[in-house]
């Protein structure tokens, strides 16, 4: 699969954008520079938002305005169908910012977007962003520089930190995407790590993960066996955290001993990755290994 | 969600998974009238959200509905876990003459719901699992095409079932998959499946639904609140009600912030200076002042926690909004416990002067902020 991720050229559709959330966010990005062509939400057709014309349906949007990419604010009942029709409009990739999407869903979601070869970030995620050039997503614009660090993170505002640092570093960002927080979600660190590994404008990466799961062991695997080559530096949330407790995420707990935040620093550490004890220190590693 | 035994055999029963007879009691009367009606030997079972129950005497049999009234009075009287009994199912004690595992779980890493089963059943699966995983048997059931005959057959099959036992076998996994899918489950097992002279049948159920899909099962919304019981310590159990995103912990120092990750790094950061968090409590994205100040008065009451720290990264939610709600629940409480904030982003020279001019320092970077509430934790 040819993972699709977004540049000054992606033309995106935002669906929900006559909601709070999706009306706020369409003119952050707009500021940004993101090519925002037009909106969708059902029942709302020919009306416009800050100047974004509304249609009724994707295929709408697609042919009056040529949208390759959709980003996603429509509540937790209706992501699903949101996410299938941008799928099957062609939208690639497909950005879920929706946060309590139920799990069945998102398996429906992630196999469909398997089957048609769609790119989809999230659930439950900031979304992604290439420094000063465009972004389909919520996080806050005047964090990000042009840099070389790409960012691979599960959480929201914890990626912010670390960006927030990596900038005033005075290294700057490439791409960075985040995961999402769900148990289930259509990118996993290897993905991308195989992707920035080809990327030209990113020299080395800020990988942030949190307890639950195994996906940081195993991009920590794939890391180790030479799939990765770039400087990593990896920060992990949840050191202090309780076996057992939902951690804010619904993907964020510790189920017996699997999961856990010394689990995933000791993987990443043995593949040669700086763990930070601190957010700060994740961008202080990365400073030390550009130069 | 965790469901309760009966309630989830409730289910079972609906979709054909084969059951003993059974009946949920809430007094020795009626326990006894149950067995009674079942008229065959008898088992009692503790109905409790915490595991263990077997080892802590809340599983017990009798032979008699006299018997079983006596049963019933001991284990309704009883506490599993600090968790008063107050139901127990009543339910013919069968003949086993093998025990199998079968769950359906949702694997993150597959992206998929997966079936394990195992014919060591009756016993921790997690330990089976680490001891001898080759007794365990995986399948991942593609999403869109659903658990098929040959499918459920062949994990039988390997289980070393063959004939009318394997379709039997198959035909449990193909309803229990049923259930997982149609109830939104994050994990359903059947721990044991009874292999008796008449068939299989489930003789525990386990049931855990997702919390996100509860608006698909109108019918537990009553039960949410009193399913988190085992679960939850008594301030969780308030916070929730409360629907905040609330963890109790052993320390002194309460922590509240916004998103999972950045309100985890803060507890940790907290430790690395030498500190003990008394909390997690995340704020989620774009709290009115309300909430905030709800959140925050609901960590200054805790009498353990000597000092607050709140984290927060402004995006949608507004530094501005987070001060007023500091304040209000502030001069609520007329506290005095001291706090430190720290706020960046969305409106944050608004939120500070609003801070300042109350009397609340603020620190531009969170390891500032960490090692001064460690401070203050201490001087208190």
């Amino acid at each position: 699969m040819k993972m699709k991720l977004i540049n000054k050229d992606t033309k995106v559709v935002v669906q929900g954008i006559t909601g709070t959330q999706g009306r706020f966010h369409a003119a952050r990005m707009k500021e940004y520079g993101t090519k925002v062509v037009a909106g969708v939400t059902p029942g709302r057709g020919g009306e416009e938002v800050d100047g974004t014309p509304v249609y009724d349906t994707v295929i709408e949007a697609k042919e009056r305005h040529g949208c390759d990419a959709s980003i996603i604010f429509v509540p937790a009942g209706g992501a699903l169908d949101a996410a299938l029709e941008a799928m099957e409009a062609g939208m690639d990739p497909v950005v879920v910012i929706t946060e309590g999407i139920p799990v069945r869903d998102t398996i429906e979601l992630v196999a469909r977007a398997k089957q048609l070869g769609t790119t989809v970030v999230g659930p439950n995620t900031p979304g992604l962003i290439k420094a000063r050039e465009s972004k389909m997503g919520i996080m806050p614009n005047q964090v990000f520089k042009r840099g070389s660090v790409g960012i691979i993170s599960r959480s929201g505002t914890l990626f912010y930190e670390i960006a927030a640092h990596i900038t005033n570093q005075g290294l700057g960002e490439s791409t960075c995407v985040g995961l999402g927080g769900d148990p289930v979600v259509g990118l996993d660190y290897i993905e991308l790590l195989k992707w920035f590994q080809k990327d030209p404008e990113t020299k080395a990466v800020a990988l942030i993960g949190e307890i639950g799961g195994d996906a940081e062991e195993k991009a920590a695997d794939f890391i180790a066996s030479g799939g990765f080559t770039k400087p990593v530096a990896a920060y992990i949330a949840g050191r202090t955290a309780v076996p057992g407790k939902r951690m804010g995420h619904a993907g964020a707990i510790i189920q017996g001993s699997a999961g856990t935040a010394e689990s995933k620093m000791n993987a990443l550490r043995g593949a040669g990755a700086a763990i930070g004890e601190q957010p700060v220190d994740v961008a202080k590693a990365l400073k030390k290994a550009l130069g | 969600m965790k469901l309760l035994e009966y309630e989830a055999k409730e289910v079972f029963r609906r979709y054909g998974i084969p059951l003993g007879a059974s009946a949920v009691a809430s007094t020795p009367e009626e326990a006894r009238d149950a067995a009674a009606k079942i008229a065959k030997p008898i088992v009692v079972k503790a109905q409790v959200g915490v595991g263990g129950r077997g080892k802590a005497g809340g599983i017990k049999p009798a032979d008699t509905p006299e018997q079983t009234y006596e049963v019933a009075k001991q284990i309704l009287g009883m506490k599993i876990k600090d968790l008063p009994i107050r139901k127990v199912l009543v339910e013919e004690r069968l003949s086993i003459q093998h025990e199998v595992y079968l769950g359906v779980i949702v694997d993150r890493a597959s992206r998929c719901y997966t079936i394990l089963a195992s014919s060591e059943g009756g016993v921790n699966i997690e330990e089976v699992a680490a001891k001898t995983p080759e007794k365990i048997v995986r399948n991942n059931i593609d999403p869109l095409r659903g658990l098929r005959s040959y499918n459920a057959n062949n994990v039988a099959k390997r289980l070393g079932y063959g004939g009318k036992k394997m379709q039997q076998l198959g035909d449990i996994l193909q309803k229990l998959y049923r259930v997982a899918y149609e109830m939104d489950a994050e994990l359903t097992e059947i721990n044991p499946l009874v292999e008796t002279a008449d068939g299989f049948i489930a003789a525990d159920a386990r049931l855990n639904v997702d919390n996100n899909a509860l608006y698909r099962h109108k019918e537990l919304e009553a039960k949410y609140l009193e399913s988190f019981e085992g679960e939850l310590t008594p301030r969780e159990m308030e916070a929730r009600a409360m629907d905040l995103t609330y963890v109790e912990l052993n320390g002194d120092i309460g922590i509240i912030g916004n998103g999972a990750g950045l309100t985890m790094a803060t507890l940790d950061t907290v430790m690395l200076y030498g500190g003990h968090a008394g909390n997690f409590l995340d704020l989620g994205g774009g709290a009115s002042p309300d909430r905030i100040g709800k959140a925050v008065e609901f960590v200054l009451k805790d009498n353990r926690v000597k000092a607050l720290f709140v984290n927060v990264l402004g995006g949608i939610t507004r530094c501005d909004d987070t001060a007023k709600g500091i304040i209000e629940a502030r001069g609520k409480l007329g506290d005095n416990k001291p706090i430190v904030v720290r706020m960046m982003g969305t409106n944050e020279e608004e939120g500070k002067r609003l801070l300042h001019g109350a009397g609340i320092e603020t620190n531009d970077t969170m390891e500032e902020a960490a090692q001064k509430a460690v401070q203050l934790a201490k001087r208190v």
